[in-house]
């Protein structure tokens, strides 16, 4: 007779690799992808477009949190992968090349110099990577501003980078009889690549790669021991990284068709990190999780921020703006999680499903 | 001839200017192991300080600036007590990002004090100038490098010839041992943040000086001070001198001569040279000039 183990009880390294641990947990799954395809038919388009971002930002976060989460390497310089995804694909639009090509150029367009600049950055432990990458950041806000050709300059440049694969245009469902608008179609179209590359995240993880990145960041000395090549994993992890980061940088600009050198500043790289450390370091959900929340709270923000008394228009004389308020957050948010709750959001998640798990007998 | 001698005592001024920031960055290292990204941070916060006593109060300066040295070495201290202490013990990322939010935080309540626009400091020196042997010098740069060179010797004998140098430099290398011979690990990490945060009050002073005031933007001015920490190595505070020097000097000769000779190279490049010099130094001395290379056996 064949009995049902307890989902919790591991017997087997096979049961370690599983996605999907038991039928709710699918049926979990199954429910919110449901839910993805009702929200935008319901919720208007100005959430709608906020969730977009909210998808953009979760391909980043998710290459992020490969890098910082896994590998156990802080970089600061995240925000100028995207800016060289979002200009190649500009670019390469502008070129004529259809929609995959020009999402998936970009992307190796980023992990390309991201396996240029990683052995530099990489050679050292601990705080060099975060202080190189900040460099890196700054030295491409240079580029990105000088290189009028491409970028524009500080003018920004507009970018007609079409997502349509044969008849099927994501901006324009209607020609085959859907009734979706640009935002709802965008929609659809960046929480499929964020599933699609959440899955591939998932599953690097759970084989040999996932595992050496781990072993790096937890202890590297003892994988270099047993021949886990700590220059080739690290390199690796900022390739994989960078070409997230493209990829998320690709996509918003498509999205938004216009670009300026003075999106991808610091701010959006500590706005990934925020998202991360929010969400939950190490882990795939969590990056979505982190950057779901971290796109919602400026809007919920801006919305209450009428009602708020120290809220003005100008700042200073004891006022603030909305958007000193939100990066005050932002930093108070990662000073909090890492204090109070370094795993994250999704630890909150797990707490509860550890609670349920013996319910109502607990222990 | 003279247009050199005018970059050299600009780019000497800068580069002391760097070496403080540079020195804040490597106290507070060199105790704890953290590298302190909210550095520009506690610029800010000093420089509108001394706006605050000097210029709103009409206080007199060096009693504004004694006030502000001690409100930002409090207001440091106070950040290793609430922050820093409780992380002491988990992973290395989590000390650099916890500053990083920190440096966010700390920007963006000054802006909520003291607004976005540029504050004057209320100095002595204002636009002053001096002629020296037939070239125009601003007072202002003369003053830089006295008073940090005289600050930068006081830290140096600080981590040579004091004990609290040597707590400092047993607490970093091994916390329990330390503490086994009477040195409070707390205290030592304590005091070198407030130290820290004092530096950068002093820093804030030399670059708010003149015309140019207090902004947010001013916080800028640590990052453009890690490639000098880097070029001198992280753990060496004469390190951070030659460093600061090395940057400051790159930085202003690179606005005077390379600049005009490749304007291609954009109006600002001179701003993110220190990077790229710091770049090169990693790729040939990872270990900067100064930095004790780390000994690990694979």
């Amino acid at each position: 007779m064949k009995t049902r183990r307890h989902w919790r009880l591991t017997t087997e390294y096979q049961d370690d690799l599983v996605l999907f641990r038991t039928r709710l947990a699918r049926a979990g799954m199954a429910g919110l992808v449901l839910l993805a395809i009702v929200a935008p038919l319901v919720i208007g388009d100005f959430w709608t477009t906020v969730l977009v971002y909210a998808g953009i930002s979760s391909v980043g976060a998710i290459g992020l949190n490969l890098l910082t989460g896994f590998t156990g390497q802080v970089s600061l310089g995240h925000a100028f992968f995207l800016g060289v995804g979002a200009y190649t694909a500009a670019v390469l639009a502008r070129l004529g090349l259809p929609f995959p090509l020009w999402l998936l150029g970009a992307s190796v367009m980023g992990g390309v110099i991201g396996g240029l600049v990683g052995p530099f950055a990489l050679r050292l432990r601990g705080h060099y990577l975060a202080i190189v990458s900040l460099g890196l950041l700054f030295l491409g806000n240079h580029v990105f501003e000088q290189w009028t050709a491409v970028t524009g300059g500080l003018t920004g440049t507009a970018v007609s980078a079409s997502v349509a694969l044969g008849p099927l245009d994501v901006a324009n469902l209607r020609q085959v009889g859907l009734p979706l608008n640009r935002t709802q179609g965008f929609f659809y179209f960046t929480w499929m690549v964020v599933a699609v590359l959440a899955l591939a995240a998932r599953n690097l993880l759970r084989t040999r790669p996932g595992r050496a990145l781990q072993a790096v960041r937890d202890r590297d000395q003892a994988a270099e021991v047993i021949g886990v090549s700590l220059v080739h994993w690290k390199v690796g992890a900022f390739v994989v990284s960078s070409g997230y980061a493209a990829c998320a940088g690709a996509m918003y600009a498509a999205f938004a068709r216009y670009v300026s050198p003075l999106d991808w500043g610091l701010f959006l790289s500590i706005s990934y990190v925020a998202m991360i450390v929010v969400g939950g370091i190490g882990s795939v959900a969590g990056s979505i999780l982190g950057a779901l929340f971290l796109t919602l709270l400026p809007r919920l923000v801006e919305a209450v921020s009428g009602s708020l008394p120290f809220v003005n228009a100008t700042g200073g004389q004891g006022g603030i703006t909305v958007f000193t308020l939100n990066q005050a957050l932002f930093g108070l948010l990662i000073v909090g999680f890492l204090l109070w709750e370094p795993m994250g959001l999704i630890e909150l998640w797990r707490r509860l499903k550890r609670y349920f798990a013996a319910w109502p007998f607990s222990y | 001839m003279t247009d050199f001698l005018h970059f050299l005592i600009a780019g000497l001024s800068l580069g002391a200017v760097y070496a403080l920031v540079a020195l804040g960055f490597v106290v507070i290292f060199r105790a704890t192991g953290v590298i302190n990204f909210a550095q520009g941070s506690l610029v800010v916060l000093g420089a509108f300080l001394v706006h605050q006593f000097a210029v709103k109060l009409g206080w007199p300066f060096p009693v504004a600036v004694l006030l502000a040295l001690a409100i930002t070495a409090g207001v440091a201290a106070l950040i290793e007590r609430l922050v820093m202490r409780p992380l002491v013990g988990q992973p290395l990322f989590a000390s650099i990002l916890v500053t990083l939010g920190l440096a966010f935080v700390l920007d963006q309540a000054s802006a909520a004090i003291w607004g976005y626009d540029v504050q004057l400091i209320g100095d002595p020196w204002g636009v002053e100038t001096l002629s020296l042997g037939g070239i125009t010098v601003k007072e202002l740069d003369l003053w830089a490098i006295v008073i940090a060179g005289l600050v930068l010797g006081g830290f140096f004998l600080l981590f040579r010839r004091s004990t609290l140098g040597v707590a400092m430099r047993a607490a970093a290398s091994d916390p329990e041992a330390a503490l086994a011979h009477g040195i409070s690990p707390r205290t030592v990490h304590a005091i070198s943040w407030a130290l820290a945060g004092a530096l950068a009050v002093i820093a804030a002073v030399l670059i708010a000086a003149g015309p140019k005031g207090v902004d947010l933007t001013l916080g800028l001015i640590a990052f453009r001070a890690f490639p000098a920490m880097i070029l001198g190595g992280m753990d060496s505070t004469e390190g951070a001198v030659a460093g600061g020097l090395i940057i400051g000097l790159t930085e202003v000769m690179t606005a005077g001569y390379l600049t005009p000779a490749a304007p291609w190279l954009g109006g600002n490049f001179h701003v993110v040279m220190p990077y790229l010099l710091m770049i090169v130094i990693l790729v040939v001395r990872p270990y900067g000039l100064f930095g004790t290379a780390e000994v690990r056996r694979v």
